[in-house]
């Protein structure tokens, strides 16, 4: 138990120094981008979110499934934790794209795909998570929001394509350009930083999420919960 | 197959028995059409060039209504846990019920679709190709709608969930929909209105299955 209890925050603590120094080397070491100059170093943490978030929506979907296939509560742990992380690193991403764009597109948003697509996944995920506010009885906030967030995300490559056809039927995009190898190692430095980071923070939540959960549960009720008929739903730890 | 039959009868019957709501809400949408007017200010040019984005937008929202409406009645006297009681499976009742809704729903673009000529001077010739947008963009709207208005009517604060579940979810249809229509009042010198119709109907056929898979875990847990 002792170990278990630990291991998040030293997952936290190993990602908060790949990223300080990802960053570090990103804003101090590497060169700067010819044409973009400085603000062109927002890449080194805007390019790790993109894929963590990603990640994190990706890893909520599959609590969501292994959820409705095993009915134990850790999953549901998981994926409250996960899609929380998803959505604050989606949101995180937005405001980040919104401040390279200003200065270098002139403007605070673009209907690019990309932009478009992440915008619509914060909505989407964030109604899930409104969606558990609003649920008292947690096998229903559990199932409800599993099925939800299968929904969404299987909604999110729709979304993509068709923001893609519809944007490009507009106006051509501009291409993203290619990475020097300068650039790489901040890159790759600070993705594993947020990686570790996230892992931490989603194995600290799912178990704030637990005792939450103990606590909603009268305790009668914990051994006899699997009202659903299936395979019975185990106890509370992560 | 019966079961599924029975249960698109029932729902059918429970909107005519309702229909005075249907009323009210094609009387929002027309409401909601009029009002986007007043947005653009009386530039007729302009209105006719977003006519069909309204159409939907004004669509999308009075959906909402008549989705609600349509599990909100389930919860009056736990008709629902009567529902789940009958020897029919519960896929028989999300396609019933998501059918029944899809009823409604076109009827309701068909019957918004005067308004919004009349107020945009939006009109078409070519009513098969409308009627197949509305048909496949209505379709799109209902069957995750059905779903997710499953769990919305036993929540708090349904009212707020259930646009803020769909809309970001919906937003595939709006964006092929209001092209296709734009297309088809506009006129389609790029013969373009074919893709827009095929994603329409993907994503259709995609949420239509998961529905069917996912419903059952909604409504016996």
């Amino acid at each position: 138990m002792r170990a278990s209890s630990s291991r998040p925050i030293a997952f936290v603590a190993f990602g908060v120094a790949l990223l300080l120094a990802g960053s570090w080397w990103g804003l101090a070491k590497a060169p700067g981008e010819v044409f973009m100059g400085d603000v062109q170093r927002i890449m080194y943490v805007h390019v790790p979110t993109a894929w963590n978030a990603m990640l994190a929506l990706t890893f909520a979907f599959v609590c969501a499934l292994c959820f409705l296939f095993t009915n134990a509560w850790k999953w549901d742990n998981r994926l409250e934790a996960g899609m929380e992380m998803g959505v604050v690193l989606s949101l995180l991403l937005c405001m980040q794209g919104s401040i390279w764009a200003k200065p270098t597109w002139g403007v605070w948003w673009d209907w690019d795909p990309r932009l478009t697509t992440t915008a619509v996944m914060v909505f989407a995920f964030g109604g899930i998570l409104a969606l558990r506010a609003f649920v008292d009885d947690p096998v229903k906030r559990a199932v409800w929001s599993s099925v939800a967030c299968i929904v969404a995300f299987v909604d999110v490559p729709i979304v993509y394509f068709s923001v893609k056809w519809w944007n490009s039927l507009h106006q051509a995009q501009s291409t993203p350009q290619t990475v020097s190898s300068a650039f790489h190692w901040p890159l790759r430095i600070n993705a594993f930083g947020i990686l570790f980071l996230w892992i931490g923070l989603v194995g600290l939540r799912a178990r704030v999420a637990a005792l939450r959960r103990r606590g909603e549960m009268a305790p009668p009720l914990t051994q006899k919960q699997s009202a659903t008929g299936r395979a019975p739903i185990t106890g509370g730890a992560v | 197959m019966n079961a599924l039959f029975a249960a698109f009868r029932k729902d059918l019957l429970l909107q005519w028995r309702g229909r005075a709501q249907m009323v009210a809400i094609f009387a929002f949408g027309a409401a909601a059409l009029l009002l986007f007017s007043f947005a653009i200010g009386p530039d007729s040019s302009a209105l006719r060039e977003h006519a069909a984005g309204f159409l939907w937008l004004g669509l999308l929202l009075a959906s909402t209504l008549s989705l609600a409406e349509s599990f909100e009645c389930e919860m009056e006297e736990q008709a629902l846990e009567g529902l789940l009681l009958l020897p029919a499976s519960t896929r028989a009742l999300y396609y019933g019920k998501a059918i029944a809704n899809w009823a409604q729903l076109a009827l309701l673009g068909m019957a918004l679709v005067p308004v919004m000529v009349v107020l945009y001077d939006a009109g078409t010739l070519r009513l098969l190709s409308l009627l197949a947008v509305i048909l496949l963009g209505t379709a799109g709207l209902s069957a995750p709608g059905t779903l997710y208005a499953a769990m919305t009517s036993q929540t708090r604060a349904r009212q707020t969930l259930l646009p803020l579940l769909l809309f970001p979810l919906v937003v595939p249809v709006l964006l092929a929909a209001v092209k296709a229509t734009s297309l088809v009042i506009l006129g389609d010198p790029m013969e373009q209105y074919r893709p827009w119709i095929t994603l329409l109907g993907a994503f259709a056929v995609i949420h239509w299955s998961i529905g069917g898979l996912l419903f059952g875990r909604v409504v016996e847990d």
